[in-house]
């Protein structure tokens, strides 16, 4: 087990530095990508942009350079943004964190829960007017484009009915760090939750749907029928249980990604400061320390979900666990 | 609670499916008693309905096409438009089932032990410390090797023998009166088979169960049963006690099966008799007597449904004379096809 442990982190490891060598590779081939420009401004001359790519060490080789910015990044922690002089890399990005992860476990409480409650209730009601009602509502959850969806929100609760009791409570758009006030946190961002969940509610709950459909019809289904223990542990404890499997890994995958910066629209629309909008706005500005920091932090979300989901299966499914 | 009453009547009981193309029967007009303590065999192809018959017994025909008629009494009470709540007081307690695949019937996520007890304590209130002691002591009684493990080890741990052997133990729980099996043998290699057959007759003696055994082997039936029903194209076509029905079989689709065995006694046969043609479809079912089609006897009495007749409890449904049939499935064994 532990050397499983082991051997899965130094992939994890692996990975990290293949995407951080991918990254840092694509931004040397972008056209019009040359760091030293930017950083000495318009119409600078010759001797001036020398003068700069000396001082950042741009004018040395590319794996020295990439070793020198790593060593900023992760060992002296004082890698500077190429566009926004002076400001520091790493703190930037660990201030962004809190709120991306905040926005993310949030709406990834709604959704499991959401998703476990239309999946099981449409499964189980499968053909009924519910069960239509539930598969039509969910279908319009994962059509409805996020940026849409938080826009119209953004709408009714800070303008059209901002003033009535109804939305009085809801804070301007922002972040409130939940250290400072716990339930101005909460009500900053219970209205993003539910807009990004939407369309994962919509997913999970159809894709959950079909697999206890498909679980219900299996053999072991009759012979937990024959058994005499009730319809609702069947279908809980054997149906829902065997159907899981897909489910956990979807939550893995989407997870991963999201906390990696996927939320970005969800950010932008309710203008928090999140991982999603810093690897936006760096990569706008084809700010190099920042598009690195961004993509090495998301690469580890998405590593680390895979491992956790890869961890998860060992509980859930048990011919995993003796696969190894 | 009388004994002398029988344990399970089934009176003319019809499972038929709603299909695009009609109504399809499956099993139609199947009736027969079971009493305490008896094995009884139910023989026949696949597709003629047997395992339709003992799911739709336990109610276990989940489809929403399957319409069910007809009745089916355990113990005076009648299962068929039960409500699930009461059902479920019987099955398993009273009535336990073994399925066809022990590779697929028992649920993957769980331990057997699990399994076990989950149906242990659904019908009685023990312990769980209580009901995993009984599940290791049935694993044993099963002949499961090294009870005290394998109650903790997953399904997928297990080979086939053992699955079914968990099954068994499972179907067992709870002391049914009743033991459904629906060819239980039928995934198992030989000497596996002959074990699990062994196992059901010891289980009539130990615990008092009285057996349905679904194959469409003879062999396990003539190990085992004591009273065998045929059936064909979703009806019962023969029924009497096993030595009768072996020794002189009455109907011509019994002499086919029962022809398509080599003799271990007596001369060879140059070639064993074969059934021509191929069972009916469900959807296509000819008019008349289902067998005709493929018999060598048809007359012009088959145009009509055979009912079953006959006496000293061996009864068949054919309508040739009962005093020529077995002079009749002598000239079908000779080879000689009658005009």
């Amino acid at each position: 087990m532990l050397t499983a442990l082991l051997s899965r982190l130094g992939q994890m490891v692996l990975v990290m530095f293949g995407i951080s060598v991918v990254a840092f590779l694509i931004f040397f081939a972008t056209p019009g990508a040359d760091p030293s420009a930017r950083i000495a401004g318009r119409n600078a001359s010759q001797e001036t942009l020398v003068q700069v790519r000396h001082d950042f060490g741009l004018d040395r080789p590319l794996p020295v350079q990439y070793a020198l910015m790593m060593e900023r990044l992760f060992i002296s922690r004082d890698l500077t943004s190429f566009v926004n002089r002076g400001q520091k890399v790493v703190p930037t990005v660990l201030e962004a964190i809190p709120i991306t992860l905040s926005l993310v476990l949030g709406a990834a409480v709604l959704w499991v829960l959401g998703g476990l409650i239309v999946g099981v209730v449409a499964g189980a009601t499968r053909g009924t007017w519910l069960d239509r009602t539930l598969m039509i509502l969910s279908l319009i959850g994962v059509s409805i484009p996020v940026f849409w969806l938080g826009e119209v929100a953004n709408l009714v609760t800070q303008s059209r009915w901002h003033d009535s009791w109804l939305f009085s409570w809801v804070p301007p758009l922002g972040y409130i760090p939940f250290t400072e006030d716990p339930w101005g946190w909460f009500k900053a961002l219970v209205i993003p939750w539910f807009t990004l969940a939407t369309l994962y509610i919509g997913l999970y709950g159809r894709v959950l749907r079909a697999s206890i459909i498909e679980t219900m019809q299996e053999d072991f289904i009759r012979t937990a029928r024959a058994k005499g223990i009730g319809e609702r542990r069947v279908l809980m404890h054997h149906g829902l249980r065997t159907s899981l499997v897909a489910f956990v890994t979807m939550f893995g995958l989407d997870f991963g990604a999201l906390v990696g910066g996927g939320a970005l629209l969800t950010e932008v629309v309710f203008g928090l400061q999140g991982v999603g909008k810093l690897t936006y706005g760096a990569l706008q500005t084809l700010d190099l320390p920042m598009i690195l920091a961004t993509v090495i932090y998301a690469s580890f979300f998405v590593v680390m979900a895979n491992f956790i989901v890869d961890v998860a299966f060992v509980f859930i499914d048990p011919r995993v666990r003796d696969a190894h | 609670m009388p004994t002398d009453k029988p344990l399970l009547v089934v009176e003319n009981l019809c499972v038929s499916f709603r299909t695009e193309g009609g109504v399809v029967p499956a099993v139609s007009g199947v009736s027969f008693s079971l009493e305490r303590r008896e094995i009884i065999g139910v023989v026949g192809e696949s597709g003629s309905g047997k395992s339709q018959t003992l799911l739709a017994i336990l109610g276990l025909i989940s489809s929403p096409n399957a319409v069910v008629t007809g009745s089916v009494r355990f113990l005076g009470q009648e299962l068929l438009g039960l409500r699930r709540r009461a059902l479920d007081a019987v099955r398993g307690r009273q009535i336990g089932m073994i399925f066809q695949d022990p590779m697929t019937a028992l649920t993957p996520v769980h331990t057997i032990g699990d399994q076990i007890i989950e149906q242990i304590r659904a019908h009685e209130r023990v312990s769980r410390t209580a009901a995993r002691k009984r599940a290791v002591d049935l694993l044993d009684a099963v002949g499961l090797p090294s009870p005290d493990s394998a109650v903790d080890r997953y399904p997928h741990q297990l080979s086939g023998g053992m699955r079914q052997r968990a099954v068994i133990a499972m179907a067992l729980s709870c002391n049914p009166a009743l033991l459904i099996a629906d060819e239980p043998t039928t995934a198992l290699d030989v000497t596996v088979q002959a074990q699990i057959l062994e196992l059901i007759g010891r289980l009539r003696d130990e615990f008092g169960s009285a057996v349905i055994l679904v194959t469409h082997d003879l062999g396990v039936v003539a190990e085992v049963a004591d009273r065998v029903l045929v059936m064909y194209a979703g009806r019962v076509v023969e029924e009497g006690g096993k030595g009768q029905l072996f020794r002189e079989p009455l109907h011509p689709y019994a002499w086919g099966l029962f022809g398509s065995i080599p003799p271990m006694h007596g001369p060879r046969p140059a070639r064993l008799t074969a059934i021509p043609g191929s069972p009916p479809k469900l959807s296509q079912m000819p008019q008349g007597c289902a067998f005709g089609p493929r018999c060598a006897f048809r007359h012009d009495a088959c145009a009509a449904q055979p009912s079953l007749g006959g006496a000293g409890g061996h009864r068949s449904a054919c309508f040739l004379p009962q005093d020529r049939r077995q002079e009749l499935r002598r000239t079908l064994a000779a080879g000689a096809v009658p005009a």
